[in-house]
């Protein structure tokens, strides 16, 4: 058993990272600290979730959220998709694994997943609006945001929403505010299994391989950390019994990478974009400077009444 | 036979010779759809590149420019509309004018008169003219696949992807058509005036659309 982490003092102190450790700041260079700050990582062991969604309930509440009474459709979603209001979400799925003849219940908390390099970040054309601190946490700043959807093109897990009242975009923050000053994560201290459990990289990767290793005991021969290389890797990791096949997991993607279309969007099309006004630009200057302006001449004028001459 | 004339277009003798080109519903026609191609330069460069998002200062900030330019973009396409109505006959594609275009040494160093005489429009506004038409065309169409704001849920997010690459790199070949447009305006003298009083002169006509002058002299009198 995962040893809970002993409640950290209430007692008022300095955050523990803030401005000074950003790496990463959506359309804005910065320089990136001097030291980075340990790795932060949030497991979600799927295989010892039961489906109780005391972590979905204890996100809305840290985050003060209120999500609509939705519809029920006889599925166990609820609600159907992450919303503005609902960061994240328990996706159910009823697999048959043909191998063994069992039934599955596979349950997986779907939420943003901290990417080391975050498309969405990487898609935001509003400086400041996304961020990335030194300790993996990405985060959505709210006064920058201007609500262009962009970061949702760029997200590999189709993770942030738009609300519809004031047009901001909102993820899982991994309670950034939390952590900031020592406490996990929401979802983390509600889990009743210890299903999710946060804490640095390197002691989850740990933890994760101590799981593997009992499950693959279990029969679960493919049993696996999913820590995606194509966003080198994320801080929010899952232990999956099928490590093979993600997909069965409600979708989540096989080999996630930024889309080669938001590549080509953010990378050669600024540059060459740019390039091409400003060759345009200079060509007619220079075009100018050389020929001289082109104008009407005095002959041209009096062919001109010659033409229509008498004709009045 | 077809003439080079438009409805309000007219020849007044005198020293020097007006010649009438644009009607004013034309000309305010026209500088509708500057003014809002202008806008939507600046609006949509500012969200294409950090290096010019202060241009969101001109429009209010950030979330009103994002908000505001598929609204400019509307306005523009209903514009373009009226000009395309307005012009297309008179843009048609014709022979001759693959031979202006096979001597564009020519044209770019001034010398006009070595090349056809030219009717209401040459074959280098025949091209803006269209590329115009369908780069607007492209532009609206991707413009509201990503128009998050009302049309978020009828695209995948995949068509959005590649709606934004579209959106971006035709806006880049309709500024630079723009700059090709705005800058033959200036270089050749005189025709300015088009756009702000409707009227050139004699001269002018004579000197770039020859074919144009000639017919508006036998049609007009
Ligand atoms: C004709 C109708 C048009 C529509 C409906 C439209 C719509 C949009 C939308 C929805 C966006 C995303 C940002 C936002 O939500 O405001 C955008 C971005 C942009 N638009 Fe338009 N637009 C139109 C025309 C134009 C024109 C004529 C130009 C340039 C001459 C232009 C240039 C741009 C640029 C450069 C971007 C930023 C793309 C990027 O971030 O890479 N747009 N447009
Ligand atoms: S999962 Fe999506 S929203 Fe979260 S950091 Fe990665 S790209 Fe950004």
């Amino acid at each position: 058993m995962f040893t809970p982490v002993p409640n950290p003092t209430t007692n008022p102190g300095p955050a523990k990272f803030g401005e000074q450790d950003l790496i990463r700041r959506s359309a804005s260079t910065v320089t990136p600290p001097a030291k980075r700050q340990t790795e932060v990582a949030k497991l979600i062991d799927v295989s010892k979730c039961i489906g109780c969604k005391a972590c979905q309930v204890a996100c809305l509440e840290w985050n003060n959220l209120t999500e609509e009474v939705g519809i029920n459709v006889g599925v166990y979603d609820n609600p159907h998709d992450l919303t503005p209001n609902t960061w994240t979400l328990m996706r159910y799925t009823e697999y048959e694994n043909a191998e063994t003849g069992n039934l599955e219940w596979l349950i997986r908390k779907d939420g943003c997943m901290h990417c080391e390099d975050p498309g969405c970040l990487k898609a935001c054309p509003a400086p400041g609006a996304i961020v990335q601190y030194s300790n993996g946490i990405v985060d959505f700043v709210h006064d920058k945001c201007i609500g262009c959807g962009y970061c949702v093109k760029g997200c590999p897990f189709n993770i942030p929403r738009i609300s519809k009242v004031d047009a901001k975009a909102y993820k899982c923050t991994l309670c950034v505010d939390r952590v900031a000053v020592g406490q996990g994560p929401a979802c983390q201290k509600a889990c009743p299994t210890q299903a999710i459990v946060f804490g640095t990289k390197d002691e989850m990767k740990q933890w994760a391989d101590h799981r593997i290793k009992d499950l693959k005991s279990r029969g679960f021969k493919n049993a696996g950390l999913y820590d995606p290389p194509g966003v080198k890797g994320t801080h929010v990791m899952y232990v999956l019994q099928h490590n093979d096949k993600p997909q069965i997991y409600a979708g989540l993607p096989n080999n996630p990478s930024i889309s080669p279309v938001v590549e080509l969007w953010k990378g050669a099309t600024k540059y060459a974009g740019l390039t091409a006004i400003g060759a345009f630009a200079a060509i007619g200057f220079l075009h100018h400077l050389l020929t001289g302006a082109n104008r009407v001449s005095a002959e041209d004028e009096k062919n001109a009444e010659r033409l229509t001459e008498g004709r009045s | 036979m077809s003439t080079e004339v438009e409805s309000g277009d007219g020849v007044h003798p005198g020293k020097p010779v007006i010649v009438d080109r644009y009607t004013v519903a034309a000309r305010i026609n026209h500088w509708i759809t500057a003014v809002s191609l202008v806008l939507l330069a600046l609006s949509g460069l500012a969200l294409f590149t950090p290096a010019l998002y202060f241009l969101t200062g001109l429009f209010g900030g950030g979330p009103t420019t994002r908000m505001i330019h598929p609204w400019i973009g509307v306005v523009l396409f209903l514009s373009f509309m009226g000009l395309f109505i307005r012009f297309f006959r008179l843009n048609l594609w014709e022979r001759t004018d693959n031979v202006w275009m096979s001597r564009l040494r020519d044209v770019l160093a001034g010398d006009e008169e070595k090349l056809p005489e030219v009717g209401k429009y040459n074959a280098g506004q025949k091209m803006v003219f269209w590329s115009m038409s369908l780069l607007i065309l492209v532009l609206i169409t991707s413009g509201v696949v990503i128009w998050d704001q009302y049309f978020s849920n009828y695209f995948t997010i995949e068509q959005k992807r590649i709606a934004v690459l579209v959106h971006s790199i035709t806006a880049i070949v309709a500024i630079c058509v723009w700059i090709v447009h705005v800058y033959a305006a200036i270089w050749v003298r005189g025709t300015i005036s088009a756009m702000t009083r409707g009227r050139v002169t004699g001269g002018w006509a004579w000197r770039h659309h020859r074919k144009w002058l000639r017919d508006l002299v036998t049609t007009k009198h």
